[in-house]
């Protein structure tokens, strides 16, 4: 980790406009969630669906989607990277002062409000809000790092990061129950499974896999995503075209 | 005192070859790179700073290799071409920033130093956003300098300046020459590098064209012989006196397009035209127009040629 490169990516990736971005998804999350509350009352497997669906499944993964790769992409795509690729870093104090850059703005600006919207839906009923909020969290950093990995590799990442947050976790994980075992989503919704109990089940709180396979299978791929893009940001080629 | 070694040195992107087996070493003072666009000096300046892997050969850095060891940027300021930076900071801060990634022990002394030494101190507390093209190169000669390294890596830093700009660029590369750093920039302005390099490496379609001090690449380029494509009233007779005076080593008279072909107007060339291979280039101009007056035979177009080897230097030369 390196205290300047965290700062001029924080500046890049939070300045201006793009804070205001950032904070519409969760504005429209937390709005719904009122909306609800007034509307319908305290609804706890109303709570699931709409925590799982939209907090989890949609408002974390695009976050993260902006902000693993906003982290970096930018910078390789107009070259501005050579000024910390031309100092005497390694290479994956880099990538792991991104990640924590991108961590952090997802758990603030995804796993928080996740939070609070579990709390204005069910109070802290089941604990359902506490353990959307840790799945949120823990999804929302596995995330950053396989798309700050994408940002490394291509210059399609965000593309690519679509297709697989929105078209593979879910409409083909609700086509294909099999696709749903290689699912970020899934794995870390086997966290908050976990934390509510015993009234997971009757609330449809259930995630494809075990708590056994998907913690570790979390794991996993935030550890090789981060290690693999320290690797290729070693020998990333810099475009020379302005 | 810092050496750049470059043994054999290939790189190649799938089937094109942008550098083609160099081998050069740049030692203190001032090196110019010229070539024209698309010679591979900015391919060899990427491999030089260790941001690419040769495909083959090796680059060095006082015999440590450069790719992949990421200690060698304490000794090499490097100057890219690109514009871009993180420009939502002041000119200080960016500057700062840099040197705190370098973990300078007093980083806030060597961003005043660098910022002094481009003259940019007046203006650094403003947003790099707001600056010209020649205040964005001078902040990027300060991110360079902001260690104080033996080795400048520079990638076109004449682009896009004005004269005084580059005047002040001229002066500061010379001074650093001077101290004894390994200064190497790259351009494809002739005259920038003859006002600026002790020494002259020419790269010309990814290869090594010719190395060694001013004077003598000027002499190797005009020494050369240019080609030319030269149509007329009549190609024949003037090929006859262009082969006829020692300036030319040969004429070939090119097929053209036969009399039905030609367009209508009475001044329309009727041959294809003629190559010339011109040794003594400077005489061969000056005899040409005579000739032609001479004889009554009238030029429509007298074209260097440039495709070759030759017509590149002869580019060169006439800038």
């Amino acid at each position: 980790m390196n205290a300047t490169v965290v700062r001029l990516t924080a500046r890049s990736l939070l300045g201006r406009r793009r804070l205001l971005v950032l904070l519409a998804l969760p504005a429209v999350l937390l709005a719904l969630c009122i909306a609800i509350r007034l509307l319908a009352g305290s609804d706890e497997k109303l709570a699931v669906g709409l925590l799982s669906t939209f907090a989890l499944g949609t408002v974390v993964p695009l976050l993260a989607l902006i902000a693993g790769t906003g982290a970096i992409g930018p910078e390789i795509d107009d070259g501005s990277i050579v000024y910390l690729l031309s100092k005497p870093l390694s290479r994956p104090a880099i990538v792991h002062s991104k990640l924590a850059v991108a961590s952090a703005t997802v758990v603030a600006l995804a796993a928080v409000p996740t939070l609070v919207a579990g709390l204005v839906l069910t109070g802290t009923a089941d604990r359902v809000a506490l353990g959307f909020a840790v799945a949120a969290a823990v999804a929302g950093v596995t995330y950053c790092a396989l798309f700050l990995l994408l940002a490394v590799v291509t210059r399609n990442a965000v593309v690519i990061g679509l297709l697989y947050a929105l078209i593979w976790e879910t409409v083909v994980g609700g086509f294909i129950p099999g696709a749903q075992a290689l699912s970020v989503q899934q794995w870390s919704l086997t966290l908050a499974e976990r934390i509510v109990g015993d009234r997971a089940e009757p609330l449809g709180l259930t995630a494809a896999v075990s708590l056994g396979t998907g913690v570790p299978l979390l794991a996993v791929l935030l550890v090789a995503s981060t290690w693999f893009a320290g690797r290729r940001l070693r020998t990333l080629r810099i475009s020379e075209s302005a | 005192m810092s050496e750049l070694v470059l043994q054999q040195v290939s790189r190649w992107f799938g089937n094109v070859v942008a550098v083609n087996d160099v081998t050069m070493t740049i030692g203190p003072g001032v090196t110019g790179l010229l070539g024209p666009n698309g010679a591979g000096k900015s391919t060899l300046i990427h491999l030089m700073a260790g941001f690419l892997a040769p495909s083959a050969g090796t680059v060095t850095l006082d015999g440590a290799p450069v790719w992949r060891n990421e200690q060698i940027y304490r000794r090499i300021g490097l100057v890219p071409e690109r514009e871009a930076m993180y420009d939502v900071v002041t000119g200080w801060q960016f500057v700062l920033a840099n040197a705190r990634l370098h973990r300078l022990p007093d980083p806030e002394d060597a961003a005043r130093r660098a910022l002094a030494t481009v003259e940019m101190t007046p203006v650094q507390d403003r947003d790099i956003t707001t600056y010209s093209k020649g205040m964005k190169q001078r902040i990027k000669m300060a991110t360079a300098l902001v260690h104080d390294p033996p080795v400048l890596l520079l990638d076109e830093p004449f682009n896009g300046m004005d004269p005084r700009q580059r005047l002040q660029l001229i002066d500061l590369l010379h001074a650093m020459g001077a101290q004894g750093r390994t200064v190497l920039f790259s351009s494809h302005i002739l005259e920038e590098v003859e006002r600026l390099a002790g020494s002259i490496q020419v790269m010309v379609a990814g290869r090594h064209a010719a190395s060694g001090d001013f004077r003598q690449i000027r002499r190797l380029m005009t020494e050369r012989p240019h080609q030319y494509t030269v149509r007329s009233s009549d190609d024949r007779a003037l090929a006859s006196l262009i082969i006829a005076d020692p300036s030319a080593s040969g004429v070939r008279v090119v097929a053209g397009p036969g009399p039905g072909l030609a367009s209508g107007t009475g001044d329309a060339p009727p041959g294809g035209g003629l190559h010339v291979e011109a040794t003594d280039h400077a005489r061969f101009v000056r005899l040409l127009p005579r000739a032609a007056a001479h004889h009554g035979i009238r030029l429509y177009d007298v074209v260097p040629a440039d495709e070759s080897l030759e017509s590149v230097f002869s580019y060169l030369v006439a800038r």
